[in-house]
């Protein structure tokens, strides 16, 4: 229990926090006191500067989980608004309501059209609260595969892009079986007759996120995280202290470099210095140009052998161990699933 | 209670989980009960019928045909995939607890004659957890009656995905729902039971994807925690909200049925679905214990 997990990068983010703390202090004494600090500031203020340079070039895992929930990150409609054109959305799941938390359009993709589903956080706090902050309902879920079968019917491939803090948790998306929607989009995922690439661009959160994530390609912005559980819910749980938040991030494993390691994530795509947020248009072209590779790769190969690949790409996933042989079977792959047969 | 399945391993089990002695105190009514007599009813009780939760052990025991179990991948368990803090203490302790190897035990067997395949959650396996060796085994399972053209029937009562292996485990989702996505792909019936509790990941995938879902009196069934919820909503939560009773009144689940009734049940309906049955039941007598 008391053995921390802990990382140099983990050490400069409760460096930085401690010296933001001193330097808010020194502010304070400064404004109430009506005092120069200066002298005592400039080397903090300097130190903090390094500091940050330091973690942008190297961000710990609760780094990263900041700025992947950055309120400034790039959200679903910019990314579409930037890659594709033609957009039309698709609204309802014909059995409730309309869930906005959940976007479902018909777009073209460099000219040729495709089906785009995705978590649809907001900017800001009215967007947020118009769409759930990204959380969809079950009805978000059937959406989204409602659309999917409009893809498999008119031969189309599926665009998905992943950004949300979870499955919406309220009673009434419990009553109206969130469990189950996400289920069923699984299964259904893990054998749609056409391609699916998935591109996690903020926060994935567990069977919230994976309702719309089973691909043939699954691609990470490099600051993104795809976790389990929150690192708050996680600390929780383990340690009663959802202020061990940080050292959860740290456990869970939860960054693109760490998920590409375990064979969850095919490619990691590189976002600019300090986050994706602080040039878009470049994140935009890392996406396209990884999107347009991976679907023009995908639509050569027969649905047969997609289906098959796909299939065994999920079945491979976990680690375990078996007595008979004592030996490690490890289903991790970091090859691209189009090495596979 | 039978105890043809109970390896010898398995003989202090129930010792270790009951109060000592001949009396045993209902968690719900708080009444003394005669232990003979509680597993008698299958560990249900017989004032209040509250359904005491069962091993992996016990539930195939009293499902399957005397003699007709034989399990699959006893030996296959999870590694520590993160080096995450405290797991492989955690699994040696819930390894001890339980004399389970993982929190899922899978086989095939017959209910009433009707050949199928098997599997039955641990909840006393930390949480009845779904990490990778619970995932593996459950595709296994799937991809065995997918295989031998037999049905499917998953005894479910998890926590959810286990922590301790991150995404790992939520992949596991995928994996599972992909192999049961091959079963139905195949025409083969895929009946899914909840037990007390089953919530999280594992309702998120093959415990809401069968073709028949019953579940037992009074299981707690949910995605999220009434915590969270709580939390989120903040209101309080009706007392019975995401019971079995709950679930089949809003149209989740197929049926509710008495554990003294889910034998008969699942023969009634494999008979519906065709399933081959054999006469008299045994297949053949089940292996000698492996450590």
């Amino acid at each position: 229990m008391t053995e921390r997990t802990s990382s140099p990068a983990a050490d400069l983010d409760r460096q930085l926090a401690d010296l933001e703390q001193e330097i808010e202090r020194l502010r304070k004494r400064a404004r109430e006191q009506s005092v120069s600090v200066d002298a005592e500031l400039g080397p903090l203020l300097e130190r903090a500067d390094h500091l940050r340079v330091q973690i942008y070039t190297n961000p710990s895992p609760w780094h990263i989980v900041q700025l992947a929930r950055q309120s400034q990150r790039p959200r679903l409609l910019d990314f579409v608004g930037s890659l594709c054109s033609d957009v039309m959305e698709l609204h309802g799941d014909r059995l409730y309501r309309d869930d906005p938390a959940l976007l479902a359009a018909l777009a073209r993709f460099d000219g040729r059209p495709v089906v785009v589903i995705g978590h649809n956080k907001g900017k800001d706090t009215k967007e947020n609260i118009a769409r759930n902050f990204g959380m969809p309902y079950p009805e978000g879920y059937r959406k989204a595969l409602r659309a999917m079968r409009l893809a498999e019917k008119f031969r189309y491939p599926v665009i998905s892009f992943v950004d949300t803090p979870g499955a919406y948790p309220g009673d009434e998306a419990e009553e109206r079986g969130q469990a189950e929607a996400i289920a069923r989009n699984i299964q259904e995922m893990s054998r749609l007759r056409v391609p699916l690439v998935v591109v996690i661009t903020g926060e994935g959160g567990s069977g919230g996120a994976l309702a719309i994530a089973v691909g043939d390609v699954v691609l990470m912005l490099q600051y993104a995280v795809y976790t389990v559980i929150s690192p708050e819910g996680c600390a929780a749980i383990l340690w009663h202290d959802a202020s061990r938040a940080r050292d959860a991030a740290e456990a869970l494993k939860l960054t693109a470099q760490d998920l590409q390691t375990l064979g969850v994530v095919d490619e990691v795509l590189p976002e600019p210095f300090g986050g994706a947020h602080r040039d878009p248009d470049a994140t935009f072209a890392a996406v396209r140009e990884a999107l347009g590779r991976h679907l023009q790769a995908l639509r050569e190969v027969p649905i047969e052998v997609l289906l098959d690949r796909r299939y065994k790409k999920y079945r491979r996933m976990g680690r375990i161990l078996e007595e008979s042989t004592q030996s490690a079977q490890s289903s991790q792959s970091t090859r691209s699933p189009a090495q596979d047969g | 209670m039978l105890n043809w399945l109970r390896r010898p391993k398995y003989g202090s089990l129930e010792r270790r989980e009951m109060p000592a002695g001949i009396w045993a105190k209902c968690p719900r009514c708080r009444n003394l009960i005669y232990r003979k007599e509680l597993e008698r009813n299958l560990k249900v009780c017989p004032k209040c019928a509250y359904h005491h939760r069962l091993t992996a052990v016990e539930r195939l025991e009293i499902t399957l045909d005397e003699n007709s179990f034989r399990e699959y991948d006893p030996g296959l368990t999870s590694t520590d995939p993160l080096g995450f803090e405290n797991y492989p203490a955690k699994l040696s302790e819930a390894r001890a607890k339980t004399d389970q190897a993982e929190a899922v035990i899978t086989g095939e067997g017959t209910i009433d004659g009707w050949q199928t395949i098997i599997g039955a959650l641990d909840f006393n396996f930390m949480g009845g957890s779904m990490g990778s060796a619970v995932g593996e085994k459950v595709a296994r399972a799937a991809e065995r009656s997918y295989e031998q053209r037999l049905p499917l029937v998953i005894f479910s009562a998890s926590g959810g995905a286990r922590m301790q292996e991150g995404v790992l485990s939520l992949m596991q989702l995928a994996k599972t729902s992909a192999a049961i996505g091959r079963i139905h792909d195949a025409g083969l019936p895929y009946l899914s039971v909840m037990c007390d509790p089953t919530t999280g990941g594992v309702t998120a995938s093959f415990a809401f994807l069968g073709d028949v879902i019953l579940a037992e009196p009074g299981a707690l069934i949910g995605f999220a925690g009434r915590r969270v919820i709580e939390q989120t909503i903040r209101r309080k939560l009706p007392d019975d909200f995401q019971t079995a009773e709950f679930c089949l009144q809003k149209g989740l689940i197929d049926m509710v049925v008495p554990r003294t009734e889910m034998r008969s049940a699942l023969a009634r309906l494999l008979a519906f679905v065709g399933a081959p049955r054999v006469l008299p039941a045994p297949i053949e007598p089940a292996p000698a214990a492996q450590p």
